[in-house]
């Protein structure tokens, strides 16, 4: 679990975040939305303590980052899991050498055991037979699994997305987030995806955080999101034309 | 202001460089593998330039001496003294600072851009130690480069000088062995340490803490070669005042 309390952020003049407070649980996918510029990847940054807030706290289980010191922080950081926008898969390791490196950087396992691990969560990701390629020999989608299994691979207790489905299919991203909640569900662990994609929020949205401009406008889960009366979600969530031709059936049908 | 900004932020890269250390074996694994791109694959054009340059400066010696008072070993001298004294360590780590330093600036740079730096500060790595220590110690093999290339610059300047008829092979190597002061190499390995940790440090700070996308990554590296060369030119003066004058 991680509890967020008052949490401020500024770059020079510009406040960015707020007084943001909420709770993402564990064992459920937790989604970050809002429009772009309203504060959702710094926010996301302020978790993975890439920034670093001014005021407010940021509670793992029961610990605020901030009375964490840095060997503590460092072994915090060894149970998160990232999956980046653009994967940042390294380019200079092929695939295998990519979801290994947390293990080597971390573990004292011998090179077979890390190799099995290696295959177990390249399995899980529905990626075999990729071992010995480059991240420049394979498809947008197959980076994000890679990164997903590189994520995972050390069993994080939190796991972070970075917008994980932008750039690929509909169909890709959505195999993407489901492989993400049932990654979530499977290991028990607390994951934050920040998201802008409306399809990830009805397909794995257990728990919504929206910001607008750098404030926690409203919270709730995928349900909720739909029948929510909050004018700025519904211009949100409804400013595509097809959610506005879903809304428009729905409301015939409520007549 | 932007430059008293930029030293400070250079030196306190290089105490996070030398703190929280990577994995002995991964680091190690690190060494070697900076020293296959940034020495080994530098020998090639290291060595080939060497041995024309040398030439050229055999052959430039001999042409520009007319006065019979003047002792035909001069060309061997003056092509040692040349090569060993500036041309191996300065001009060579120069060209480095193009090579090399833009290598090391766009790598680190490009990652800065796809948040591969990103990622191994999330996994609680240190990047700086992972990314720019590797190449510190990497360059300390350096001064054999540079070895070779006063070796080959030497070779070069005999080669020309003997089969071009500008001098005798006795007369030339009569001038190498003329005046030999040893301190003089000492001399040049010492600057040619100091250049290899400039080569190494200047173009990483410029790729760690460069902003934007790919051009900006063009643009570091520019600037890379530029601060690279303007630091090895004025340490070059700086060491050089120091023990020789």
């Amino acid at each position: 679990m991680i509890r967020v309390e008052e949490i401020h952020k500024s770059f020079g003049e510009d406040h960015i975040l707020k007084g943001i407070s909420t709770v993402f649980d564990q064992g459920k996918t937790n989604l970050i939305i809002g429009q772009s510029g309203s504060g959702k990847t710094v926010f996301l940054k302020c978790l993975l303590g890439l920034f670093e807030p001014e005021a407010g706290r940021i509670y793992f289980q029961d610990t605020a980052i901030q009375d964490m010191d840095e060997d503590q922080k460092t072994d915090l950081r060894k149970d998160m899991g990232m999956v980046f926008q653009g994967s940042a898969l390294f380019d200079s390791l092929n695939i295998e050498e990519n979801v290994m490196f947390p293990l080597r950087m971390f573990t004292k396992k011998k090179k077979s055991d890390m190799l099995d691990r290696v295959n177990e969560v390249l399995a899980r990701v529905n990626l075999e037979g990729v071992n010995h390629k480059y991240p420049s020999e394979i498809s947008g989608g197959m980076q994000k699994r890679v990164a997903i299994a590189r994520a995972i691979v050390n069993n994080p207790k939190y796991l972070f997305c970075d917008e994980p489905n932008s750039g690929l299919d509909p169909r890709t991203a959505i195999l993407i987030d489901n492989l993400i909640q049932e990654i979530t569900r499977e290991y028990n662990i607390t994951t934050v995806i920040n998201t802008h994609d409306m399809n990830s929020v009805m397909e794995i949205g257990e728990k919504i955080v929206f910001l607008q401009q750098g404030t926690l406008a409203w919270q709730g889960d995928q349900t909720q999101i739909f029948k929510t009366d909050n004018k700025s979600v519904t211009d949100f969530v409804y400013s595509s034309d097809l959610f506005k031709k879903i809304r428009d059936i729905q409301l015939q049908e409520k007549k | 202001m932007k430059y008293l900004q930029d030293i400070g932020s250079y030196f306190l890269m290089l105490r996070t460089v030398f703190s929280r250390p990577t994995k002995g074996s991964v680091l190690k694994e690190l060494i070697y593998k900076e020293v296959d791109e940034l020495v080994i694959n530098s020998l090639g054009i290291v060595a080939f330039i060497s041995f024309f340059v040398g030439g050229v400066v055999a052959i430039q010696t001999a042409l520009n001496i007319n006065n019979p008072l003047i002792p035909d070993y001069l060309v061997g001298f003056a092509t040692r003294q040349s090569i060993i004294l500036e041309f191996a360590p300065t001009f060579i780590s120069i060209i480095m600072a193009g090579k090399m330093g833009s290598f090391i600036t766009s790598s680190i740079g490009s990652m800065r851009v796809t948040e591969q730096i990103d990622a191994l500060e999330v996994m609680g790595i240190n990047s700086l130690n992972y990314l720019v220590l590797p190449k510190i110690v990497a360059l300390c093999f350096y001064p054999f480069v540079i070895a070779i290339a006063m070796f080959l610059g030497i070779l070069g300047g005999w080669v020309a000088g003997v089969y071009g008829g500008f001098s005798t092979s006795e007369a030339f190597i009569r001038g190498l062995q003329e005046d030999f002061i040893t301190f003089h190499v000492i001399y040049a390995f010492i600057k040619t340490f100091v250049f290899a940790f400039i080569l190494a440090t200047v173009p990483s700070w410029q790729g760690f803490y460069m902003k934007g996308g790919a051009l900006e990554v063009g643009k570091a590296s520019t600037n890379s070669f530029v601060w690279t060369s303007v630091l090895i030119i004025l340490a070059n003066f700086i060491i050089t005042s120091l023990l020789l004058s």
